[in-house]
């Protein structure tokens, strides 16, 4: 792999980790806000008082009691997810795609039973994914239908699209897709592909498997560079209207796009990673800073969204 | 939102590091608390030996013992003489040890023994009032002799230094002077230019020195001849007319004091005997903070049990150090942020090599239980309580064996904490099951280089010394922490990991 020098990275204009702690996380974003985010039910709540749309909750497990509901509910539904409320880079979360008589059928095509299930929701409960190990509840929500144009880049899973908003202006953007290396997950380290999308039009820019970058998607074989997300105008509009529900300067906004209902916010987190920068091969710097300068921040969602399109859109 | 002055910061931690600093050099220099661990200092131990005959009758020794010789300080005294009463008494300038008894028969042997440091520090003066000299009388012919050596010396000199200095070369005995050929006929020189120091204004007096050789015994007293110049005593050699102290010289007597009264015995005596002895400056330090009123900055006081405990405790801060310095300015990933301190404490109990062959064998047995464990579907608090109960029966497990196969080393994994090893086993495990045995690795391995590197901090002689003699060097480090989380620049890690990126410069 080799190395790079410092100088080259801030030629690049690339965000580090210290910087974006100190210089950003820990400047811009309220300590109270976070519950908001790293409660998944809270960030249901709150976003859909400012109209941004979220996979449908089906059932809220609180306690370890409630676990025997959970079977009822379950009973005529064919698929749902089942997420720690609490939890952090997707761990804990299972997707349920289908059933097979009393089984039912994972993401990635294992079959289990609802003894299965019903242990992983105790687990939840005792704060097994939970961020500092404290009890949490599980949520048990609709499953997200992928849109076929999108879905089939993705091995499994559903692609999902993760927008940097910074101050309430998108300024970055990637379309995550899972790799039989990354076992269907979307989680860039374990080997999911990450498209740097052009903020103006929301097509692919440059994608990157393992942080190097690549043309094709090793199992579909497809090319990444003509990806187009549609209702791209819509979705950094629903970006930039998180920034209002929950007021966190400078936040990650994770959403999919729902082959019937349209675009839906996953999560929201209130500590973005850094490979977006790698998967768009730009620094955020340059952008974070672009924003810091403007004088008369726009005030509503819509009018930063066309102010983020028109400014970090890609020279042809 | 907006970017506040960091110029307030930096003053506060450099006022912090500064006053870290300047607190241990003032230490240091108060307290005599050495930079290094294995410093030694001499020390001079010094028995007076007082030999007399008794009356038949009640006795009163009284020997003059030295308060703050110049050059020299006090830390030890203690008397041995049996069947007596001792105590010593008295302030300014005339402090005597006193030993008393009531019914004494035949000749008596009583010890005075004294450990003296050289010491650089300046003493107090001690007189409340400024001496003056006495009128002294002399009769005719010594009055015109005195005068005229008098005149003689005061029309060389100019200050009451050099003129003392004049006085003693015209008094010595070999100048073929007949002024000095008569006044020394009475044979002792000592007084004789004490009074005719006083005779001219100049307040003087004797005092007796000890010349420190080692291993000497049966030493006397040599006089010294002391005046006064209007600030502060100063002492010269009455032979050589030589003005200060050599190194070597302790005095012990100053002032007018007798050196030795006995009351109820004949044929008083009394000699000294010295030894060099040297001993850790550490323990030096120790020993006068006792006395010092610094001494309640240290932990010297507390009792031993207490203090080895805060010895391990004051280690902490170091590791705590290189845990920030590995994960902000390196970027290792480590399992826990601050496991790698804890399990670095238990290595300086343990030494490296079989700490570290225990610890991962315990977190591999441990993994392998968990693994059963895991297949129980029980409540984490319980999965944890139950792990830290198997962590123990492990390291019992290994003491034991450790023990039977000959290893005494076995016994010290008791040092390990338990919870975290539990702790550490649970997240690896949950680490292993979601991002494979490739992130435990890394992590694992990531956590066992930053504990190795906090146990080699720690266990440098030095680090332990300074930590724990020097407690205000910990607002250093805070200081040096405070500064690291400012640090927004690259780590070494992104250095790497963004190296892709060279693509697109």
């Amino acid at each position: 792999m080799g190395w790079i020098s410092p100088r080259a990275l801030n030629r690049l204009g690339m965000l580090n980790m210290n910087r974006r702690n100190v210089d950003y996380i820990a400047r811009y974003n309220e300590r109270a806000s976070y519950p908001l985010v790293d409660n998944k039910l809270k960030t249901k709540l709150v976003v859909a008082e400012y109209g941004v749309k979220t996979p449908r909750l089906l059932q809220v497990v609180r306690e370890q009691h409630e676990i025997s509901h959970f079977r009822e509910m379950a009973e005529d539904l064919a698929g749902f997810a089942i997420k720690p409320a609490k939890g952090s880079g997707g761990k804990g979360i299972t997707v349920i795609t289908g059933r097979d008589g009393d089984e039912y059928i994972k993401g990635s095509g294992v079959r289990v039973n609802a003894g299965y299930l019903e242990r992983h929701l105790t687990n939840i409960l005792a704060g097994l994914y939970s961020l500092a190990g404290t009890p949490d509840v599980a949520i048990v929500e609709n499953l997200v239908q992928s849109e076929p144009t999108l879905a089939r880049y993705s091995h499994q899973g559903v692609p999902d699209i993760r927008i940097v908003v910074f101050r309430g202006y998108p300024v970055m953007a990637m379309l995550r897709v899972a790799t039989t290396a990354s076992d269907g997950k979307a989680n860039l380290h374990q080997g999911a592909i990450g498209v740097g999308l052009d903020l103006g039009s929301g097509r692919g820019l440059n994608a990157v498997q393992f942080n190097r970058p690549t043309l094709l998607h090793p199992d579909t074989g497809l090319a990444l560079e003509n990806i187009q997300i549609s209702d791209w105008e819509l979705m950094l509009e629903m970006a930039a209207r998180c920034y209002e529900a929950t007021g966190l300067g400078y936040m990650g906004v994770d959403l999919v796009v729902d082959a019937n209902e349209g675009p839906l916010l996953l999560e929201l987190n209130a500590r973005p990673g850094l490979a977006i920068q790698m998967a768009n091969g730009q620094g955020l710097l340059p952008r974070l800073k672009t924003i810091e300068k403007l004088k008369r921040p726009h005030f509503t969602p819509q009018e930063r969204a066309e102010f983020a399109m028109a400014t970090f859109a890609a020279r042809a | 939102m907006t970017n506040p002055s960091r110029i307030p910061f930096y003053v506060a931690v450099l006022l912090l590091i500064g006053a870290g600093i300047s607190l241990a050099i003032w230490r240091h220099m108060e307290l005599g608390i050495p930079w290094l661990a294995g410093e030694q200092r001499p020390v001079w131990m010094v028995e007076a030996r007082i030999d007399f005959d008794s009356n038949n009758g009640p006795v009163l020794a009284s020997l003059n013992v030295p308060e703050q010789p110049p050059g020299f300080s006090i830390i030890s005294e203690q008397a041995a003489s049996p069947g007596y009463g001792f105590s010593i008494v008295g302030k300014n300038g005339n402090r005597r040890a006193e030993w008393t008894k009531r019914d004494v028969v035949g000749p008596q042997t009583l010890y005075f023994k004294a450990q003296f440091v050289p010491s650089d520090r300046d003493r107090p003066d001690l007189s409340a009032r400024k001496p003056r000299a006495h009128d002294v009388f002399w009769e005719e012919p010594q009055a015109t002799a005195v005068r005229e050596i008098l005149d003689q010396a005061r029309e060389r000199s100019s200050t009451p230094e050099s003129m003392t200095r004049e006085v003693i070369r015209l008094m010595r005995p070999d100048g073929a002077n007949q002024n000095t050929a008569l006044l020394a006929s009475d044979g002792d020189n000592i007084s004789l230019l004490v009074k005719m120091l006083n005779h001219a204004g100049i307040p003087a007096r004797t005092a007796d020195g000890l010349r420190l050789e080692d291993a000497r015994r049966r030493q006397q007293l040599m006089p010294f001849l002391q005046i006064y110049n209007g600030s502060r005593w100063l002492t010269f050699d009455p032979k050589t007319g030589e003005q200060g102290l050599p190194d070597n010289l302790l005095l012990w007597r100053e002032g007018s004091a007798s050196l030795l009264d006995v009351v109820g015995g004949d044929n008083s005596r009394v000699s000294f005997s010295m030894l060099r002895q040297t001993v850790p400056a550490l323990q030096l330090a120790t020993m006068q903070s006792k006395s010092n009123s610094l001494g309640y900055l240290g932990f010297y006081e507390l009792p031993i049990e207490e203090q080895s405990m805060f010895r391990l405790l004051l280690l902490l801060p170091l590791g705590a150090f290189v845990v920030a310095f590995m994960r902000m300015l390196i970027g290792i990933r480590t399992s826990g942020t601050f496991m790698p301190v804890l399990i670095a404490v238990a290595f300086v109990q343990t030494a490296l090599i079989p700490g570290l062959v225990a610890f991962v064998a315990i977190v591999a047995i441990g993994l392998l239980m968990r693994g059963y464990l895991s297949s129980l579907n029980l409540l984490l608090v319980s999965r944890i309580s139950a792990l830290i109960i198997l962590v123990i029966f492990i390291t019992a497990g290994l003491s034991v064996f450790g023990y039977q196969m000959g290893f005494n080393t076995g016994m010290t994994v008791t040092f390990f904490p338990m919870v975290i090893i539990a702790w550490t086993i649970e997240r690896m495990s949950i680490l292993w099951e979601e991002e494979g045995v490739r992130e435990v690795l890394i992590q694992g391995t990531g956590s066992l280089f930053v504990a190795v590197c906090a146990y080699l901090l720690m266990s440098i002689p030095l680090s332990g010394h300074l930590t724990f003699n020097f407690p205000e060097l910990h607002l250093v480090i805070l200081g040096l922490i405070l500064l690291m989380g400012q640090y927004t620049g690259y780590k070494l890690t992104e250095l790497r990991r963004f190296s892709p990126m060279k693509v697109y410069d």
